[in-house]
């Protein structure tokens, strides 16, 4: 394996999001789209508006994360009694019932990876922002590793959906979606988003332009 | 551009350092000698192997898709669900915004990929070119996180332990379908080349 250990960027060469065909950037103007040879996708030699477009995401999900934890996530009516459940209240039932393995799971998805998200991705996004030049190679890690464990978050929107589904037993027992539902899944999908509006290759570019 | 492709030159895309990287036996992985995330990896009979799961996963959507899936049993009283019913119910309830993202994520996306997968694969193996192929395997790269049966099969999990107490959950064969489905789906996603798809697709068009 032979490396020029030149950037892209640096060659004047793009690389295509979607085929990955690296080909040279055409000469336009900077806000005119440029289209890959091979797949058509558009060109863009970094992801356009990456910073703005993470933080903003990550703001906003930020703000619902407070609604998603406070509010209800299922209203239980049982023999006419009706109890409301939120997320925590969810994991401090199955670890007084004994169910350790089932309240970590849940906790660890629905409230631990949504922060740790959070963190990872405003650290991501400050350490670009006043040119770190701290191992690149760890923060590229950080990266791949937010955009791997957010899926998982949507647990408690699926575990809604089928006791929603299966707990309709008219007068005897019903359980319907409370309205923390809705805001827990805006935050999972707008982290989700923001993680792929991120663009790693920004952590590289100021540690080339500092050397 | 034959120029690149003769050397296969390719940036990496979590760092952008170019590297040429020489033609690779299959199964191998190339990574990127800066950042150390992988480039591509090549595959052993990618054709082949992706349309046999794909084909095989089909089968089994439709089977979990018809098929009873959970039921729940208290004594005289009970009620079968489907797949789809806890997106119904959602409907229902009026949040219409939820039963969308899990109609998505967990029904139409997997089935997108696999209608996909099939739309290109069928055509590279009988070696013939069909209209859209690249914007299909455009959209099947996009899409790839949204699919997501494989929570879904947790969420299920959770669910029978939450009402463990209060009732008997029978899982019927949709289930069993939707947890080897989740299987079948991973092992055709990783059958997938796609560096040899955009190879071919991009061929000499």
């Amino acid at each position: 394996m032979k490396a020029s250990f030149a950037s892209a960027r640096k060659l004047g060469l793009v690389s295509c999001h979607d085929c990955h065909l690296l080909s040279r950037m055409p000469q336009r103007a900077a806000h005119q789209e440029a289209a890959c040879p091979r797949c058509g996708g558009e060109l863009h030699q970094r992801k356009p508006n990456s910073l703005m477009r993470t933080w903003a995401l990550v703001l906003a999900a930020m703000i619902l994360y407070i609604p998603a934890n406070v509010l209800p996530m299922t209203i239980t009516t049982t023999l006419g009694s009706v109890s409301a459940d939120t997320i925590m209240s969810g994991v401090i039932y199955f670890m007084h019932s004994g169910s350790w393995a089932i309240a970590l799971v849940i906790f660890t998805a629905s409230v631990f990876v949504p922060f740790l998200k959070f963190t990872i991705l405003i650290y991501l996004l400050l350490s670009v922002q006043f040119k770190s030049i701290k191992r690149p190679r760890d923060r590229t890690r950080l990266y791949q590793f937010t955009e791997a464990v957010g899926r998982w978050s949507m647990l408690d929107i699926y575990v809604v959906t089928i006791l929603v589904a299966l707990v309709k037993l008219g007068a005897f027992a019903e359980i319907e979606a409370g309205p923390a539902a809705i805001y827990f899944a805006a935050v999972v999908v707008m982290t989700m988003l923001a993680s792929e509006s991120f663009d790693p290759r920004l952590i590289w570019d100021v540690v080339e332009d500092e050397s | 551009m034959g120029k690149f492709k003769s050397m296969h030159q390719i940036a990496c895309h979590e760092c952008d350092l170019v590297q040429e990287i020489p033609p690779l036996p299959a199964p191998a992985t190339a990574c990127c000698l800066r950042c150390g995330s992988v480039l591509f990896r090549t595959k052993v009979d990618s054709i082949n192997r992706t349309l046999a799961w794909t084909i095989a996963g089909l089968v089994l959507y439709v089977v979990a898709v018809t098929f009873p899936f959970l039921a729940m049993k208290n004594g005289a009283i009970g009620n079968q669900t489907g797949l789809l019913s806890g997106i119904q119910q959602l409907y229902h309830q009026g949040i219409i915004s939820l039963a969308t993202l899990v109609l998505l994520t967990c029904l139409l996306i997997p089935l997108l990929q696999m209608l996909a997968l099939f739309y290109i694969f069928v055509p590279l193996k009988l070696n013939f070119r069909v209209k859209y192929a690249i914007s299909m395997f455009r959209l099947f790269q996009k899409v790839k996180p949204w699919s997501m049966m494989e929570i879904y099969l947790l969420g299920i999990l959770v669910s029978i332990v939450k009402l463990g107490k209060m009732a008997t959950i029978v899982p019927g064969l949709a289930v069993i379908a939707f947890g080897l489905l989740i299987f079948v789906l991973t092992f055709a996603l990783s059958a997938v080349d796609s560096h040899m798809v955009w190879e071919r697709l991009g061929g000499d068009s």
